[in-house]
């Protein structure tokens, strides 16, 4: 008994399901990843792509597009599996981006970065996002009010706030440092991608690496037993909508870029996107059981489906319903994969 | 193991006559056989008390009855036939009734449409309100509450015209047999009384009452005959309720057919005072509670579900925040309701309801046992997972929870490998006063005697453990004290080897008698569901 104890084995029973269980082997990690599944996904329709677009799938500029086209709802999509994982859900992360940019690029703002650097601009965008899920994070948490209310009304107000601070014109971005975040490229893939990359590789260290991380699993998967454990489930709760917040943040920054504007039009329908593409990625939307890496396989999943469409001149009415059978489909594989398990 | 016969009053053997009889059923969940050969025969018209110990079985049999459980083995009669209801509705349209103590009505619908629930008075799917209010109107009148529109909002109406509801839907169902779990337990002693009129209506009418209530002077008021369940056996059927002494019901609910051991007491060298509680209170809920709990001491609460045990417990853990008096651990005050503020003063709880209190049912085990220490595991925040592990896995082998790997979901062990886990997760924190509420709840025999070695080691190491429980056997073996809680106050306090279990159980009966003053407040007891039976999952 004690010696099986000792040196933990990775039996058929050792299924950590969720990325990054601590001191797998690799095939275990591996295996261990729900979204496994998204990764056929993704195989198959490359598949697609390189028999029905005539090699204009297949090639380096496509998929560096495709990963462009990807990182701004996946930063998005990043907070939101915090929060879904932590038992919660944030409909106003389109919003937040919107009313980010829009704050952003005001006259004010914008006349402030040229004297004195681009960051203020940065640390403008990330300020409101931060202070509109610190908002969000305080309601829900300490005035106990339900997350799905609390960020419906957000995702109306901070829309609203934003057309009326930009009196619903799109602002120009005239500072130029911004505008090279997405113009820039390293060993020929843009800056953007980058970007993309470093925030989920440090939103998954701190899920699954950090005490922080382990608290969310916690809290999301059992409230009740994380506040008797002495967890501080209230500031947590509340901690949770300010990692969203960063992350719309983030997003209106790299929106700006993209775009060199600032409008109350960005971030349309990031909310959707962003949980659509967390639950495909298998993470549970009771909360308590989720991965990083899916939600990401879930946006790229999205991201090609488009990308294919776009190459094939196909209406996007189509792609929509495509889309939205995916989702459908995903879940009920979870469901299957949750039946088999139990 | 018990062999001998029932005692004999129960002329009424073969179930001739009988409305409803019950034989030799048996209902096993994993790791706990929750019944084990009952016996049971209602006749027509009468009163049926049921009377049994928390996790004798109770609410298992009246769950089987009612067709929300499917029995393993024996044979249930209803009205002279063998029968087997595969669902509630099943019952329900045969005539058998049952009346949960969580009433299961809907706040936002009207009177009426509470007890037509499931078979609304309709015509082509259209809903025809006027008849089924009129009806409603007619079955209210039958029980006696015409004051009950049919058309009131059910959540306006007290706990005690829920109650009329229920029997009005079990009427509409035109039952023959409605069965009351502790239907007594939310009201207070006038509408006790309409309840009992209530009851004497319908079995005047020829309608039989399956009663199930703690109290031995509502049994004697109100009941014909009694059955008494222990460990999920009949131990006397059909004895006549007002003539049996209290003494033989409780010599009958307590002479136990399992012995636990419960291993050697450390001996009386008590050390620091580790605990002092205060004149804690909160208000509805319990008055007055003053303990002490030293190193190396079991302090046991005994008491039964509702007394306010566990509102105490969890009250001095910080879980719940008192409205007056002092939690003091090592001669510092606690700050009030502040779980974070116990934890870190050394206190752990295991939690009543181990699944949804205590668990993070889809994590592996080690996770469940690291989560209150995590930040030992961690520097500036990240976690080392080797040291996390390996600490992990010394507490399981210590504890011997089995299987012992670290990594498996932790919903897949069986009840008492669970509470080892729970119990692990404040060994590794280094924690030395342990709150443990039920324990072995869903824990079966021989893993309990297991937990109750663990237990007294823990003590035996200079840890203080206070303890709950509703079996008062398990009290007196395990604790040094015992505070006996009844009705929201300690009614008594004496060294567990002063005690004997009539003793206890007298003065929790006793004390349930005399005081009514908080009978209307104990809501939040009464829908906690207290028989042992729950799957150990």
């Amino acid at each position: 008994m004690s010696d099986e104890v000792a040196v933990p084995p990775v039996d058929e029973h050792a299924r950590v399901e969720r990325s990054g269980g601590a001191g797998s082997t690799w095939g275990g990690r591996l295996a261990a990843v729900r979204g496994l599944g998204l990764v056929g996904v993704l195989v198959v329709l490359g598949v697609v792509g390189v028999v029905t677009t005539h090699g204009r799938f297949l090639t380096g500029g496509n998929l560096v597009n495709i990963l462009t086209s990807s990182s701004i709802v996946g930063v998005v999509t990043v907070g939101m599996t915090f929060v879904i994982i932590g038992g919660g859900i944030d409909l106003s992360v389109g919003a937040l981006v919107a009313l980010a940019s829009v704050w952003a690029t005001t006259l004010a703002t914008q006349s402030l970065a040229t004297s004195y650097g681009a960051w203020v601009m940065v640390f403008c965008a990330i300020a409101v996002g931060v202070g509109s899920g610190l908002f969000n994070g305080i309601l829900i948490a300490y005035g106990r009010l339900v997350p799905f209310i609390v960020t419906l009304g957000m995702m109306v107000a901070a829309r609203g706030l934003a057309q009326s601070i930009s009196d619903r014109k799109t602002q120009l971005v005239t500072v130029q440092p911004i505008n090279a975040i997405a113009s820039g490229e390293l060993f020929g893939i843009p800056l953007m991608v980058y970007l993309f990359a470093a925030v989920v590789a440090v939103g998954w260290i701190v899920l699954n690496r950090t005490t922080f991380g382990r608290r969310t699993f916690a809290v999301g998967g059992n409230a009740e037993a994380a506040r008797l454990a002495g967890i501080d489930v209230r500031l947590h709760t509340a901690l949770l909508y300010v990692v969203s917040g960063l992350c719309c943040g983030i997003a209106a920054i790299m929106i700006m870029a993209l775009t060199t504007t600032g409008s109350s039009t960005h971030g349309d329908l990031y909310e959707l996107d962003a949980i659509a593409a967390v639950i495909i990625g298998g993470t549970l939307l009771t909360g308590g059981r989720g991965t990083l890496v899916g939600s990401i396989l879930g946006v790229l999943v999205f991201t090609t489906i488009t990308n294919l469409f776009v190459l094939n001149n196909l209406p996007t009415e189509v792609q929509n319903i495509a889309k939205g059978l995916i989702i459908f489909a995903a879940v009920l594989l979870q469901r299957r994969g949750r039946a088999s398990s139990a | 193991m018990r062999t001998r016969g029932f005692p004999p009053p129960d002329t009424d053997p073969a179930g001739a006559g009988a409305l409803l009889s019950v034989d030799g059923l048996v209902k096993q969940f994993p790791g706990v056989r929750a019944l084990d050969g009952v016996t049971l025969s209602v006749r027509p018209g009468e009163v049926h008390c049921l009377l049994g110990q928390n996790g004798a079985g109770k609410s298992t049999l009246i769950k089987v009855l009612s067709g929300a459980h499917t029995p393993d083995a024996g044979m249930i009669r209803w009205r002279g036939r063998p029968v087997a209801f595969p669902t509630p509705l099943a019952a329900l349209r045969a005539g058998l009734a049952t009346i949960y103590q969580e009433l299961d009505l809907v706040d936002g619908l009207t009177v009426a449409e509470n007890v037509f629930l499931g078979h609304e008075r309709s015509r082509f799917g259209f809903s025809l309100r006027t008849k089924g209010n009129a009806e409603a109107a007619a079955l209210l009148r039958r029980l006696g509450h015409p004051d009950i529109a049919p058309g009131r909002p059910l959540g306006t109406l007290p706990a005690a015209g829920r109650q009329i509801v229920s029997m009005a839907r079990a009427l509409s169902y035109d039952a023959r047999l409605i069965v009351m779990d502790e239907p007594s337990a939310v009201l207070d002693a006038g509408e006790v009384d309409t309840l009992f009129r209530v009851v004497r209506q319908l079995t005047a009418d020829g309608v039989a009452v399956v009663y199930i209530s703690h109290r031995l002077d509502e049994i004697r008021q109100i009941g014909d005959r009694v059955t008494v369940l222990k460990d999920g056996r009949t131990v006397a059927a059909g004895l006549p309720a007002r003539t049996t002494t209290t003494a033989e019901l409780v010599r009958l609910m307590t002479g136990r057919t399992v012995e636990y051991a419960f291993g050697e007491r450390a001996g009386p060298a008590r050390r620091r005072e580790l605990l002092r509680v205060n004149g804690l209170g909160r208000a509805g809920e319990f008055a007055d509670v003053s303990f002490t709990v030293h190193s190396g001491e079991i302090v046991g609460l005994a008491g039964l579900v509702g007394s306010g045990r566990t509102e105490i417990v969890e009250t001095v853990y910080g879980a719940r925040r008192p409205t007056t008096g002092t939690v003091t651990v090592d001669g510092r005050r606690l700050r009030p309701g502040s779980v974070r503020a116990a934890v870190r003063a050394g206190l752990g709880l295991c939690p009543e309801e181990r699944k949804s209190q205590g668990l993070f049912g889809e994590d592996p085990v080690y996770r469940n046992v690291s989560v209150a220490s995590l930040a030992r595991y961690a520097t500036a925040g990240f976690v080392a997972p080797a040291r996390e592990l390996a600490a992990a896995a010394r507490a399981l082998t210590d504890l011997d929870v089995r299987p012992g790997d670290p990594r498996r979901p932790v919903r897949t062990l069986s009840g008492g490998n669970q509470q080892k886990v729970v119990l692990a997760r404040w060994l590794v924190r280094g924690c030395r006063l342990l709150v443990l509420d039920e324990p072995t709840r869903g824990v079966d025999v021989g893993a309990r005697t297991e937990l109750y070695r663990l237990i007294r080691r823990l003590a035996a190491d200079g840890v203080g453990v206070l303890l709950v429980s509703s079996e008062i056997p398990e009290v007196l073996g395990l604790a040094d004290r015992v505070l006996v809680v009844a009705d929201g106050r300690v009614v008594h306090e004496a060294p567990a080897a002063d005690l004997t279990e009539a003793d206890v159980l007298d003065l929790v009966l006793a004390e349930r008698d005399t005081s009514g003053w908080q009978r209307a407040n104990q809501g939040h007891s009464a829908v906690v569901p207290h028989d042992r039976s729950e799957e150990p999952t």
